[in-house]
């Protein structure tokens, strides 16, 4: 077993071999597209707004839903990960990364059947979502309700 | 004595690579050793329903060819020696059932085809056995969900991340003269110098790579030009100059006759990252290439170093640094063969 020092000293020697990630690309590429997520589903809720009887709130819930519809589709048509390459986290912090999380993990998973496959391994990349999602929202609205009774 | 130093085993009998067999997905066919392979697949799934049934099937058909070409039936083999990255094996598992071969499970992650073959060639070497098969595979999207995430995730990977090569490959050992010599080969111990990222297999494989290469030139008392070629197994663009490195460092110059297979399984405008990975990497690589060059005398005496990062996941998540291993196996061109 090598020791502490030893590999130290080849992490050090291989550094100069090894590809730098492209950090600057990496984040612009995010930002276009994590942009152009949003800037769609705006464009959707808009649409809501317009055609059907939303208001500006109540868009918000059939938005969501929508782009959740098309990563999803995105995902089984084996495009979302293609894209997903090119935007880092761009494609994956939004809504649609979430459903892309949920629908390959279900695709992956169909060969072991309805329930102990795709049902049990559904949230298995998401659910740390939804954990520390419903542990942040009950932390952040203990704090508030703190704050509004002492106010 | 067959044993030279500590872990270098000289064949003291003629032992001969009768015939081999390979089978590979649409990303190996369309690279630039398409023409070299037995049976190739132009969709990820080869008519399977899931992506294991589809590895099995590979394996199954480079057996089959394997066996085609030597006008052998299952019956006329003492062992199947295979293995692959799943978890138990699984393939290989599957793949004894159905043809029935006395069968002994081998696994050392990627290096499991030199690792199979050169006990195939030791069994067959002390008397143990007439003909061994020694078989591995791999499948992008088995080993993407054994390893990593799955496959339609939309996760993004660095530029040295590697591509399991979805393929398998077969060969026949027997003491039945025939065009290709194994003639010695040598195990190698696991190397881990730190390397925690499941996504920079080259950086924790060279030094095993390494290792292994300095062993075997010591213990067999050679340098490297005595080989045509010396070819690892999947140390991607990463991983290949850092074990020139290293064994520069040790005085061996291999600059001139290193190739790495998981560099040569690929075009580099094909998007795999920094190179192929996988068992099959070097098994489809050798067995289908090499073994053609070999034969029709454009190289001599090559040693193929199979890598192999001994991952697993939860080890990894326990921030268990990642053990690797290379085994090395020596094939010559029989003067004299047919």
């Amino acid at each position: 077993m090598a020791t502490k020092e030893e590999q130290q000293a080849y992490a050090e020697k291989i550094k100069p071999i090894q590809p730098k990630p492209p950090y600057i690309i990496n984040c612009l590429k995010a930002f276009l597209i994590g942009g152009l997520i949003c800037l769609i589903g705006q464009a959707i809720q808009n649409f809501y707004m317009a055609f059907f009887n939303f208001s500006e709130e109540t868009a918000g819930n059939p938005t969501v839903a929508t782009l959740i519809l098309i990563a999803a589709l995105l995902t089984g048509l084996g495009v979302y990960d293609k894209i997903g390459q090119f935007a880092g986290a761009g494609s994956i912090v939004p809504v649609t990364g979430f459903s892309n999380a949920c629908t390959s993990a279900a695709l992956e998973h169909k060969s072991e059947g309805l329930v102990l496959g795709v049902a049990t391994n559904l949230f298995k990349l998401a659910g740390a979502v939804i954990v520390f999602g419903a542990v942040a929202a009950y932390v952040f609205g203990m704090i508030r309700y703190i704050f509004q009774q002492m106010m | 004595m067959n044993l030279l130093g500590r872990q270098t085993w000289k064949f003291g009998n003629n032992i001969y690579l009768n015939t081999a067999g390979t089978a590979v997905g649409p990303m190996e066919s369309d690279g630039p050793l398409g023409t070299y392979f037995d049976k190739t697949y132009s969709n990820l799934h080869c008519d399977q329903k899931n992506w294991e049934l589809a590895e099995r099937q590979l394996m199954e058909d480079a057996i089959h060819a394997c066996l085609q070409k030597a006008q052998l039936k299952p019956e006329d083999i003492n062992f199947l020696l295979a293995g692959d990255l799943l978890n138990q094996i699984v393939s290989a598992n599957y793949t004894a059932r159905g043809n029935g071969i006395p069968f002994l499970g081998v696994f050392g992650a990627c290096s499991t085809s030199m690792e199979s073959l050169a006990l195939g060639a030791a069994l067959v070497d002390g008397g143990y056995a007439n003909r061994v098969i020694a078989a591995v595979s791999s499948h992008n999207a088995t080993a993407e969900r054994q390893f990593r995430y799955p496959t339609e995730y939309g996760g993004q990977k660095p530029d040295t991340a590697t591509f399991t090569v979805t393929g398998a490959g077969a060969a026949l050992v027997s003491k039945e003269i025939s065009d290709i010599k194994i003639t010695s080969a040598t195990v190698g111990k696991v190397v881990d110098l730190g390397i925690t990222d499941p996504f920079d297999m080259g950086s924790a494989m060279a030094p095993a790579a390494a290792d292994t290469i300095a062993a075997h030139f010591k213990e067999m008392n050679v340098s490297p030009d005595e080989y045509d070629l010396i070819a690892t197994g999947d140390l991607s663009g990463v991983g290949a100059p850092i074990v020139k490195m290293l064994l520069k460092e040790q005085g061996y110059d291999i600059s001139d006759n290193h190739r790495d297979c998981g560099l040569m399984v690929y075009r580099p405008d094909q998007e795999v990252f920094a190179g192929g990975s996988g068992c099959a990497c070097s098994a489809v690589v050798t067995y289908g290439y090499i073994l053609d060059e070999i034969r029709k005398g454009n190289l001599k005496k090559v040693f193929i170093v199979a890598t192999g990062a001994l991952l697993n996941p939860v080890m990894v998540q326990q921030k268990e640094t990642i053990p690797t291993i290379a085994h090395g196996v020596v094939l010559e061109r029989a003067e004299g063969g047919n």
